[in-house]
């Protein structure tokens, strides 16, 4: 059969067999078991209703706790367990102690630690600056389509990119990346190889996500900053306010929920990150950051112990803002 | 202590579409002036140029003698009451009150007296540390108004204040701002509104905006009583003046006029010889016809089409012909007897109106 076909057929099936589950699972509720007649038509109705909402959720609860709780408790188990020849031996907190004794562990745990100062903080702060400045401006659209557009492009594709900005040439030949070339243009004595060098390269690595999130940040933000009633700004400016306090003192408090939101939303993405490291430096020269430890772990040394200890500590620091964030946003939307 | 002067002053949004033109006023110190109209008259607009917030595009704006065109709303002396109150939710009561003062970097000891004296005026003093959100509609109108009064201003605009209050609230608020005026007597307030009850309430002076420019200053009464325009007449009183067409037939000390309907007019206003002929429409509020018993030249005659019996007074509305407005007279006491049959109505000549094109014919 033709592939296309095939992908028709799939999708048809699937879509049908979902509708007939709702389909049946409701009837089989009112028709069978519950039926609204009889001497119990009341208190049968009420126990259907209450039935009904859990037959619907049933099948995104099935797949939820397949695809996500599931994996959750099984990386709990093999964090506790050493994978020996031919099956598993308890191990108890070895991986984890085994990971506090890796220097290369802090490396990322304080890398990690480090993006999380700098990208969320600039991010929200460019994303803010920019919506508004472009807030007024006719052009103001344009700018802000671009500036968002590196949203659309992939952490690795970013990468790729930046990796061509930072590439060096030995001394003698072309430079193709721009930084070394504007380096040379502006005096520097020869090309350096940016990505080698400790504690600028994670700020060069930074610079790629920065670039990527500013566009998020502002889009949110901007239509944070539309939303403040025109009226308190024009009662400001009576009451004397200069620019610069009415962005600080009633525009900034008034859209800060939104920028935690933003700045939180950053911070995830920002302690789960890997792409951007495992494409550009592999962690090398200092660049190690956590997820990418736990890759190095998991699937180059087959360490799968020490991997699922490192993924729980990511899993540990993510979760108290995340379940903060949500709460945060389910306020938002009240 | 601030005289206004509104020279020949003009709006216009991006050099086409004209909204105000030749606008002259002369506001003294201490007058509450009222600026009504229907909506989209320009009566907001106008405030915000007073105010500084929307650019004067023609004529000057003085303040005690002084072009304020391009002077910042925060040195024009103005403090402003905005319709949805624009307090600051992120702040406090005291802290919406104290920023002006905060951004004028006065003394601690300074924004907190203002403050205090404003929240004694206003009764606020148990609600300085609440936030806007916890206080009622009502509380939070104060809170603006006490905004405004902490900054001492010369002069008070009040844009619509009253607007988004429930109907008791409005009353109760309405006799605090009058209140707060008396209590202020060397203050000058602008107040807009669309709502006649309160500008005939508050005003000492009334002006009317209509057709891009002013219709009418004048006092409440003068309003009432001799209207300069077709356009006044009908926007103050409820319900509005009747307007009935008609051909002056004997000009003289006293006015009498053929009116298209059949009836006959006398009105108190004189005219020329050289006026017989002249098309005008006679004008008549409601509440000024009286219903004429037995015989005698009626000014209308006409069968009731449909009553409002309001207790105090009845409302006859009279049979009309399909569009035009039916003639309207508001009795005292109740006439519930008074349906499908057919009356006639008659009314005190110095109480009888004169339009010619438009404009009042009293001299």
């Amino acid at each position: 059969m033709h592939p296309a076909l095939q992908a028709v057929l799939t999708v048809g099936i699937g879509v049908s067999s979902a509708i007939a589950y709702f389909y049946l699972a409701n009837m089989f509720l009112d028709k069978v078991l519950f039926p609204p007649r009889g001497a119990n038509a009341g208190r049968n109705i009420n126990r259907a209703n209450m039935i009904r909402p859990w037959v619907f959720l049933f099948p995104a609860l099935f797949a939820l706790c397949l695809y996500l709780a599931y994996p959750v408790v099984e990386t709990i188990r093999l964090s506790l367990t050493d994978r020996v020849p031919g099956g598993y031996e308890w191990a108890g907190a070895e991986n984890y102690v085994a990971l506090t004794k890796d220097p290369k562990f802090w490396e990322a745990l304080r890398n990690n630690f480090f993006w999380l100062l700098v990208v969320p903080g600039l991010s929200t702060a460019f994303g803010l600056i920019i919506a508004q400045l472009t807030d007024r401006l006719s052009w103001g659209n344009i700018a802000k389509s671009i500036i968002f557009m590196p949203m659309a492009i992939s952490f690795v594709g970013a990468s790729v990119i930046f990796k061509l900005v930072y590439d060096y040439r030995p001394a003698g030949e072309e430079q193709i990346g721009i930084l070394n070339a504007a380096y040379l243009a502006l005096g520097g004595s020869e090309p350096q190889a940016w990505l080698t060098i400790p504690g600028l390269n994670s700020f060069l690595l930074m610079i790629v996500l920065i670039w990527i999130q500013t566009g998020f940040a502002m889009v949110i933000l901007s239509a944070a900053l539309r939303g403040i009633p025109e009226e308190t700004i024009e009662a400001a400016i009576v009451d004397g306010a200069n620019p610069f306090q009415i962005f600080f003192k009633i525009k900034v408090p008034q859209i800060m929920p939104t920028i935690m939101v933003v700045w939180t939303t950053i911070t995830i993405v920002v302690l789960k990150i890997f792409d951007i490291v495992f494409a550009m430096t592999n962690g090398q020269w200092g660049t190690q950051v956590l997820a990418n430890y736990m890759y190095d772990k998991l699937f180059r040394a087959n360490d799968w112990g020490m991997g699922s200890a490192a993924a729980m500590v990511i899993m540990l620091l993510v979760l108290p803002i995340l379940v903060w964030n949500v709460r945060q946003a389910r306020k938002e939307m009240r | 202590m601030a005289d206004l002067k509104l020279t020949d002053v003009g709006k216009t949004y991006g050099g086409k579409v004209e909204v105000l033109k030749n606008i002259n006023l002369d506001i003294k110190t201490g007058e509450l002036i009222v600026f009504v109209g229907p909506s989209g008259c320009g009566k907001s607009t106008l405030l915000r140029m007073i105010a500084g917030l929307e650019k004067i595009t023609g004529g000057t704006l003085e303040i005690d003698g002084q072009v304020v065109n391009d002077v910042p709303p925060s040195e024009r002396g103005i403090a402003m009451v905005f319709q949805s109150y624009a307090l600051y939710p992120h702040m406090t009561v005291y802290d919406n009150m104290s920023f002006a003062l905060k951004i004028a970097k006065k003394s601690k000891e300074e924004i907190d007296e203002g403050v205090q004296r404003a929240a004694r005026i206003l009764q606020l003093d148990q609600l300085l540390d609440r936030l806007p959100k916890e206080l009622s509609g009502g509380q939070r109108q104060r809170v603006a108004i006490g905004r405004a009064i902490v900054r001492d201003p010369k002069v008070y605009l009040f844009d619509e204040p009253l607007s988004n209050l429930d109907a008791a609230l409005r009353v109760a608020t309405r006799i605090e701002i009058a209140q707060l005026k008396e209590a202020m007597p060397n203050s000058t307030m602008i107040y807009v509104t669309h709502d006649q009850v309160e500008a005939m309430t508050l005003a000492d002076k009334i002006v009317v905006l209509a057709n891009k420019g002013i219709a009418q200053v004048g006092s409440p009464l003068e309003l009432y009583e001799t209207p300069d325009n077709e356009f006044v007449a009908q926007f103050i009183g409820s319900p509005s003046m009747n307007l009935l067409a008609g051909e002056i037939t004997g000009p003289g000390d006293e006015t009498q006029v053929t009116l298209k309907g059949g009836g006959m007019a006398t009105s108190a206003i004189p005219t020329q010889t050289a006026d017989k002929g002249r098309d005008v429409n006679v004008g008549i509020r409601p509440e000024d016809f009286t219903v004429l018993e037995g015989e005698g030249a009626a000014i209308y005659e006409g069968k009731v089409d449909y009553l409002e019996a309001l207790g105090e007074v009845t409302l006859l509305y009279f049979e009309a012909d399909s569009g035009a407005n039916p003639v309207i007279a508001k009795l005292p006491g109740i006439h519930g007897d008074l349906r499908g049959r057919t009356v006639k109505l008659t009314a005190d000549p110095a109480r009888v109106h004169m339009f010619s094109n438009g404009n009042s014919m009293r001299g």
